[in-house]
């Protein structure tokens, strides 16, 4: 690692102003398992490092009726524990539990995942399929992105220069809603090949009244598989296989390497959709 | 860069640089060379350690980012000679072979049995899933980890 000055502001106030002074010489560090590596690899080398760990009030996750909010520095375990998530909103926690292990859910960030980007994690799948908000903080004041619009490409997102992702919202699913995440892991990172959340939400008479798919892994950046929802609107379990078929439409560019050609990624885009999708309306039935 | 910690319940500051990391803090400026650097990737999970009472790999964490922490590493199990009962599960069931991954081993069943006290084998297994150990298979470990179950459940 390169030498650099270290920063622990302890509100959102100071850690903003220091965001804006340092600019692009400084990294914002989360729960630190994306830009520690990259930092030991010199990827990352940035004078500056601010980290958020000791700023008050980033890390609180609540579970309402109407919301569920997850600060951007709550840990994965903080997620895959919460006492009603399983309840208002299981495909949190089933995500949660997927990443990296024990240690690495510790001490790892949800809002430092997605804010990273990173084309083979599990968060963007389901806040895509969640249809998340996030809350950034820059030098003009507060906003809200679309998870849909924040995801732009291989670690690019729609932070721009001087914000930071400092919550996430969600509205929490109605009744007879169901969500499921499934994925192939890398056996020795366990990230994913490819990765599928899927929440649909199912009528009176049990068809699929709403459907969302989101898609990491397979593609520079996570995705909606729009053609998948819009082939099972209005239908039941039966029409699954033949709208899984569609989950890597429409798709430019693969993400391709040594561990998975994009065919192959392709291919378990569509497998997976397809278990995401039955086991989502198991679960909402 | 003055950081002030407690490492097995003895509170001590010390000046250390940004860039150094949690896993070579213990060993080199406290002195406590029990908790091993392993892959230094996050992989391994020889150098994890609790932290404010969660286990994590301190080969990717800061040391700084420590400041105001308690650490437990592997050498804060033992009470009074006494071994924990982790550790005597590991000694009675042959859970280790060349001991390399044992400290981490033993952190990450600490951690399992605090959450899970009575684990079942895919519990443990999962439990362990973030430490690699390339001799004696995993098959003793969870032996020993059932052991320590059975002993501080009694």
């Amino acid at each position: 690692m390169t030498p650099f000055d270290y920063h622990a502001p302890k509100t959102l106030r100071s850690a903003m102003r220091l965001v804006q002074e340092f600019g692009d010489d400084a990294k914002v560090l989360a729960g630190g398992h994306s830009l520690i590596p990259s930092m030991k690899l010199r990827l990352a080398a940035p004078s500056v490092v601010i980290d958020l760990g000791g700023v008050a009030g980033l890390k609180r996750v609540t579970a309402g009726n109407e919301t569920i909010t997850i600060g951007a520095l709550a840990t994965h375990y903080a997620v895959e524990s919460h006492r009603l998530l399983p309840s208002k909103c299981s495909l949190l926690p089933e995500t949660a539990a997927e990443i990296g292990d024990a240690q690495v859910r510790n001490r790892g960030t949800v809002g430092g995942s997605i804010a990273h980007a990173d084309p083979a994690a599990d968060w963007p799948a389901t806040m895509l399929a969640l249809d998340a908000q996030f809350d950034i903080a820059g030098p003009d004041g507060e906003r809200a992105v679309a998870a849909s619009d924040f995801f732009v490409d291989l670690f690019i997102t729609d932070l721009q220069p001087g914000e930071v992702l400092t919550g996430i919202r969600i509205a929490t699913p109605p009744e007879n809603s169901g969500g499921a995440y499934v994925k192939m892991r890398q056996s020795a990172s366990g990230f994913a090949l490819a990765g599928v959340a899927a929440q649909v939400t199912l009528d009176d008479a049990g068809n699929c009244a709403s459907v969302a798919v989101g898609v990491t892994g397979v593609a520079p950046a996570a995705y909606r598989a729009h053609a998948v929802e819009d082939a099972l609107v209005g239908q039941g379990i039966d029409a699954v296989a033949d709208a899984a078929a569609h989950a890597a439409d429409g798709v430019e560019e693969f993400q391709e390497d040594h561990h998975a050609s994009g065919d192959y990624r392709a291919h378990l885009a569509r497998v997976f959709t397809q278990r995401a999708l039955s086991q989502a309306i198991d679960r909402a039935a | 860069m003055k950081i002030e910690v407690t490492v097995n319940g003895e509170h001590q500051s010390y000046d250390v640089e940004p860039r150094m990391l949690l896993v070579h803090f213990l060993r080199e400026v406290v002195g406590l060379t029990g908790t091993h650097v392993g892959c230094e990737t996050s992989l391994c999970g020889a150098c994890s350690v609790m932290l404010n009472g969660d286990a994590v790999k301190s080969c990717t964490v800061l040391a700084v980012q420590a400041d105001g922490a308690e650490i437990t590493t592997i050498e804060g199990l033992a009470q009074n000679g006494e071994l924990h009962p982790i550790q005597e599960g590991f000694w009675e069931c042959h859970g280790l072979q060349c001991g390399f991954c044992t400290p981490g081993m033993i952190i990450a069943a600490h951690q399992l049995l605090e959450r899970n006290p009575k684990p079942n084998e895919a519990d443990i297994r999962r439990g362990i899933e973030g430490n690699l150990c390339r001799c004696t298979g995993y098959q003793h470990i969870v032996d020993a980890v059932q052991y320590a179950s059975k002993k501080m459940t009694r």
